[in-house]
């Protein structure tokens, strides 16, 4: 880890550190330099065991009887072929809900009975604390705002998942997955945030919130109500100590520039295709089974194919092997406009080489079937005798999102302004010219949010000052040529006024005015 | 021509004429999949017969099961029928019933079944009543239009298809739309009513088959699907009509008869006389089947507990479908045979005796390799170890006397097995199981004899009364003389001795009750401290325990059940040869009827290496220090977050994480990928 390259980017930097370390850094402190506080951390601590006791021992519960339904299921993996469904339920990444909700509220309601004693600090208890809080905020070194507010945070407020471990360090120091790695460093990072905010917002520094990494605003907003109820503080305190599941730092975020599609396409073609080897192996594992499936197909079950990967090649391989003497469809679901109709249409017109058209699909469904009777018996064709076979590839989809946006690719709109450009140029230049006026007008009035768009009478003014159009007969037949391209759209305001808006994003008008300005 | 394209989504292909080959059958895929080419056709011919024996037999159980159920619906229908054809008084008989006699299905909840049902239902009503038959579904039906559409056309083909009339006929209903309602309905039923009547004598046989002006019946599939407002018009407008034409409706429904009043308000719903009928639940509907293919010696293929459990898991915690356990069971058997080159003796036992003799080399060699065998061998002394190991003639002849042994074991495995569950079954709290599959399960999976339920179903055993005993004890005699067992006379024999002597004791006891009832007359008579006396020496002679006759032969029972257990329900995989018959590979059956594919998903991710198995999978992660481990992990994060699928493979060290930037650096190989 290249600490000095980060730094000179000035960047907050998260360093690993591990349970260990954090104990004892707040135990240090603590015992260094929060003496007062010190006998009423060890009282919270062994409260907060009891209750977190109580919790896990129901999370543990829960674990458990998922166990138990694994392994009613009959899940035995050692004799699994791949190891791939090996794996417990309980393992998987869950779409997660939150079960305990009134479990939350019963902590809130707890730690309303016991007020005021440590849960909210309190100034004048630590004085040394709070006269060092304010220096450590300018933030030299922004770790240095972390450990220490950490100690901060600890008497106050710590997140319940921290406590849990203070309550049982050993097991945790013992076992110190990769897991329990990752989760600590997460929970550091949310927790540094979570405390900056805490001490801005008591020191009422708002102007120091943007140097943070966007604090979630609900823990903010709920500390500002410091002197408010506790029981309401604490409640929502409890709350915001669950799980945070799933990160917020979006790509939208990012402050750096998305790439453009060329250039991911190149990044990606350039990085070779790790272990091509083994992967070339577990297809041909997947090929042996070829005649298998066959064999399944011809005996009247179906088959489902799974797996992390693109199933395409291998496909493509069964097909060119094994169904050269049938008929075959192949219908590509990922393609974006495929419907029903198209599927049957292609069996209807090209399997069956029938001429005409149906009333609908389910019309064309019972003509299908009058002419596969033979072919499909009433049993099978009501049960999709489906049989599951995992094929975990790790071949790149590159087909199948072909016809998705990608994420990392920056939505630049040079598709629409190329073809914006495209449809222009085979104009007239009057006719650019009084869509160039509207883009104008349009980006004039980029920052105004409820900017309806330019109404026909105005526009048609601005045209004939312009020299553009000589009747509003010809600026309408203009526009509807705008309209057939897409170019432009029309509205009707409330006043029964038609506006015009071109319907592409601001940054793409601002660059295609230019490369016009280029041009003339 | 390839399946990539930009404007196209669907492909067909078509053999091309040119290039003819000879198609391959089936039974050449079946070798084509082997590895181990050892008499595959034999194989495959014995799979498909066996597959063909169980689906018939399976068949005709779902049809003996259904059969009570649609007798019951066959004389509803004739029931409700006789007041429209009693034309005697119509005008009374139009104006007293506007109801429409309607027959409530409850068929429970194993949706996927229920097609099944009523397609049989279908053909039985076809065959027995009437021609004019309708299958509703509800997603048919998102209107009254769209169902009387479908009704109208249900119909008139039926009709046609039944009269057998000319092609052109045909053409002309299905082309021709008749206007749909339920005028044209009317006349269509009374124009094709006066057609089979005029019909020839020749034609006769359709109009035996079924009733005299037969009724127009309509089943809704799933009714709970349908939406109320179709539900109740058509209900509402039928009963307009329903002194024209003779309407039965059927309503088939998942859930409880409930659902009729909650879908139809009161006015609609009582324009139906319902009668509810209620189909046999999936659950029996299961235990019989499982009492008819998996516990008897019929079929040759068995299945170990693990497949079972299976099966009988994706059941209760899945779909309720005995046709899917059904489908399973088909799927083991072509696992079984597909895979298990020993398969070909997994067959009647004298074909396999048979199949012994022209055993191959490799196939002897196969049979050596069998766990059981070696177990066998290595009991045996050293000549004959030597013997069964080289030559292979004393192996045959070893395999068919094991074989032999195999099959008098299964013969009498499963007797004994249900006696043991007549005494199981009645016990409080059941602790070997309720169900026979239960009981079936744990004596597979070990010495049912060693296992702490059955300790205890002995002790409580032990403690049944005489009634009981002797019901149950007549219910083994009735199941070992029917079963074809050889060793079984024997105990019959001592099995009714039981009887008698239980008999007898009755006898007894009835002299002793006759004795001791003047002594309790005389014990009346006595005064209190008589009576304090006499209650003591009971309670003293009750203390020292002496074990009534009654006692003693309900312990010897229980002893002999138990020694019996001992005997005959040895598990079978202690079983030699065990491979060839049973089907054991859980996991196959489990990855493919109950695939995973989140987790194999989540596993492709996490750990590639599972599925990369030859390079060496430490790399990863000991390559990596902590803090690159927590950024792999949040990558991955990334990638769910964002549903990009980013190759995991090429994530070979992550460099910095940076929490302002937001920016995640991976290296992958010399090249830096930036994301962010």
């Amino acid at each position: 880890m290249s600490l000095a390259e980060c730094r000179s980017a000035g960047a907050l930097e998260v360093k690993f550190v591990p349970d260990e370390d954090v104990l004892r850094h707040i135990a240090d402190d603590a015992g260094v330099k929060v003496q007062k506080g010190k006998s009423q951390l060890i009282v919270n601590t062994k409260r907060f065991v009891k209750k977190l006791e109580a919790i896990s021992d129901d999370e543990a519960q829960e674990i458990l009887e998922e166990k138990n339904y694994v392994a009613v299921l009959g899940l035995c993996g050692e004799e699994s072929m791949t190891n791939g469904s090996s794996v417990g339920g309980g393992e998987v990444y869950t779409f997660q809900t939150p079960k305990r909700s009134n479990k939350m509220a019963e902590l809130a309601s707890e730690l309303a009975q016991t007020p005021g004693q440590s849960v909210v600090p309190d100034p004048s208890e630590c004085p040394e604390k709070t006269a060092r809080t304010p220096q450590s905020s300018k933030r030299s070194s922004s770790n240095q705002v972390q450990q220490k507010t950490k100690k901060n945070e600890f008497v106050s407020t710590t997140p319940y998942r921290l406590r849990r471990r203070l309550a049982a360090p050993d097991a945790q120091l013992e076992s110190e997955s990769e897991y329990s790695a990752s989760c600590s460093e997460e929970e550091e990072v949310e927790e540094a945030q979570k405390e900056v905010s805490t001490v801005l917002s008591h020191q009422k520094t708002p102007a120091k919130t943007k140097a943070v990494s966007t604090p979630p605003s609900r823990k903010t907003l709920t500390k500002k109500k410091d002197n408010m109820n506790n029981l309401v503080e604490e409640y929502f305190e409890a709350h915001s100590s669950s799980k945070v599941l799933t990160s917020d730092r979006t790509l939208q975020k990012l402050r750096r520039k998305r790439l453009n599609q060329q250039t991911l396409h190149d990044l990606l073609q350039k990085s070779p295709l790790a272990y091509a080897a083994e992967i070339k192996e577990l297809n041909q594992q997947y090929e042996s089974l070829f005649s298998k499936w066959m064999l399944q197909l011809h005996l009247g079950f179906n088959i489902v194919l799974y797996g992390l990967g693109s199933k395409h090649d291998l496909l493509e391989k069964f097909r060119t092997s094994m169904l050269q003497d049938s008929v075959h469809l192949v219908v590509n679901g990922y393609f974006p406009s495929i419907t029903v109709k198209s599927v049957l249409n292609s069996i209807t017109e090209e399997v069956l080489d029938h001429i005409g058209t149906f009333r609908s699909p389910l019309d064309q469904l019972e003509f299908i079937m009058k002419r596969f009777k033979e072919v499909w018996d009433q049993a099978k064709q009501s049960l999709y005798n489906w049989l599951w076979y995992e094929t975990t590839t790790f071949s790149p989809y590159v087909e199948e999102t072909s016809y998705e946006n990608s994420l990392l690719v920056q939505q630049s709109g040079s598709l629409a302004l190329s073809s914006l450009t495209h449809v222009l140029h085979s104009l007239t230049p009057n006719a650019r010219g009084i869509f160039r006026l509207l883009a104008q007008y349009q980006l004039e009035n980029k920052d105004n949010a409820s900017y309806p768009g330019l109404s026909f009478q105005d526009f048609y003014q601005q045209c004939r000052e312009a020299f553009l159009v000589n009747s509003d007969l010809t600026l309408r037949a203009q526009l509807t040529e705008f309209r057939d391209h897409k170019l432009i759209r029309t509205k009707r305001g409330a006043d029964g006024v038609e506006y015009l808006l071109i319907p592409v994003d601001d940054s793409t008008l601002t660059d295609f005015l230019e490369k016009e300005d280029e041009d003339v | 021509m390839s399946t990539r394209s930009l404007s196209k989504g669907c492909f067909v292909f078509k053999p091309s004429p040119k290039r003819r080959k000879v198609s391959r059958t089936t039974a050449d895929y079946f070798r084509e999949g082997n590895s181990d080419l050892e008499d595959s056709e034999l194989r495959f011919a014995t799979c498909q017969s066996l597959q063909k024996q169980v689906k018939s037999e399976t068949e005709q159980i779902e049809e003996e099961l259904n059969e009570q159920l649609f007798d019951n619906l066959v004389s509803f229908l004739r029931r409700s029928h006789s007041a429209f054809q009693e034309k005697t008084t119509e005008w009374t008989w139009r104006t007293k019933s506007r109801e429409i006699p309607t027959a409530a299905l409850v068929l429970g909840v194993n949706v996927t079944d229920h097609d099944f049902t009523f397609r049989s239902l279908s053909e039985v009503l076809q065959n027995n009543v009437t021609p004019y038959i309708a299958l509703l579904e509800a997603k048919d039906c998102p209107g009254i239009k769209n169902l009387m559409q479908k009704l109208l056309g249900q119909l008139m083909n039926c009709c046609i298809d039944v009269g057998s009339s000319e092609e052109e006929d045909y053409e002309q209903v299905s082309h021709t739309r008749v206007r749909c309602s339920m005028t044209s309905l009317i006349n269509w039923y009374e124009s094709a009513t006066k057609r089979t009547d005029s019909e020839t004598p020749g034609k006769k046989r359709t109009s035996s088959r079924h009733w005299q002006s037969p009724p127009v019946v309509v089943i809704f599939k799933d009714m709970e699907s349908f939406t109320t407002k179709v539900l109740q018009d058509f209900v509402v407008i039928s009963s307009q009509h329903i002194g024209e034409f003779p309407l039965v409706l059927i309503f088939g429904i998942a859930t409880s008869p409930m659902i009729i009043h909650s879908l139809l308000p009161h006015s609609v719903s009582s324009l139906l006389c319902i009668e509810l009928f209620q189909s046999l639940s999936c659950k029996d509907h299961l235990s019989t089947i499982i009492d008819k293919v998996l516990l008897t010696t019929q079929f040759p293929l068995k299945l170990s507990e693990k497949v079972l459990q299976v099966l009988i898991n994706i059941f209760l915690y899945h779909d309720f479908s005995v046709q899917n356990f059904i489908k399973g069971f088909q799927l083991c058997i072509v696992e079984h045979f597909h895979s298990n080159p020993l398969s070909i003796l997994c067959c009647q036992l004298e074909e396999a005796k048979r199949r012994v003799n022209s055993l191959s080399h490799n196939q002897c060699e196969n049979v050596r390799r069998l766990p059981s065998f070696r177990r066998y061998v290595e009991s045996q002394v050293s000549e004959k170890q030597i013997a069964l190991l080289t030559a292979d003639s004393s192996l045959k002849e070893a395999v068919r006397k094991l074989l032999e042994d195999l099959n008098v074991y299964h013969e009498n495995y499963f007797p004994i097995l249900r006696c043991l569950h007549v005494f199981t079954s009645s016990l409080p709290k059941y602790p070997l199981g309720k169900q026979i599959r239960e009981l079936h399960c744990a004596c597979l999976e070990n010495r049912v004899w060693e296992t702490e339920e059955y300790e205890s179903s002995l002790q409580l055993a032990r403690m049944l009364n005489k009634s009981d005993l002797v019901t149950m004890l007549q219910k083994c005699v009735e199941i070992l003389v029917s079963s074809p067992g050889r060793e079984f006379d024997e105990i019959v024999e001592r099995l009714k001795e039981f009887l008698t002597q239980f008999q007898k004791l009755e006898e007894t006891y009835q002299e002793r009750d006759e004795s001791v009832s003047p002594q309790k007359e005389l014990q009346k008579k006595t005064n209190l401290y008589n009576l304090q006396k006499t209650l003591l020496e009971l309670k003293e002679s009750r203390r020292s325990k002496k074990l009534t006759k009654f006692e003693m032969l309900r312990f010897e029972v229980v002893d002999y059940i138990d020694s019996l257990v001992r005997r005959y329900l040895v598990p079978a995989d202690h079983k030699t040869l065990h491979e060839i018959v049973y089907f054991n590979t859980a996991s196959v059956l489990r990855e493919h009827l109950n695939a995973a594919p989140r987790i194999a998903l989540h596993t492709a991710l996490n750990n590639p290496y599972s599925y990369l198995k030859e390079s060496s999978p430490v790399i990863y992660f000991a390559k990596c220090e902590p803090e690159v481990r927590f950024i792999l992990r949040r990558s991955t994060h990334k990638i769910k977050c964002h549903s990009v699928f980013i190759d995991p493979l090429k994530i070979q060290q992550v460099v910095t994480w940076s929490i302002s930037s937001s920016l995640l650096r991976i290296v992958s190989g010399q090249e830096n990928v930036i994301f962010g």
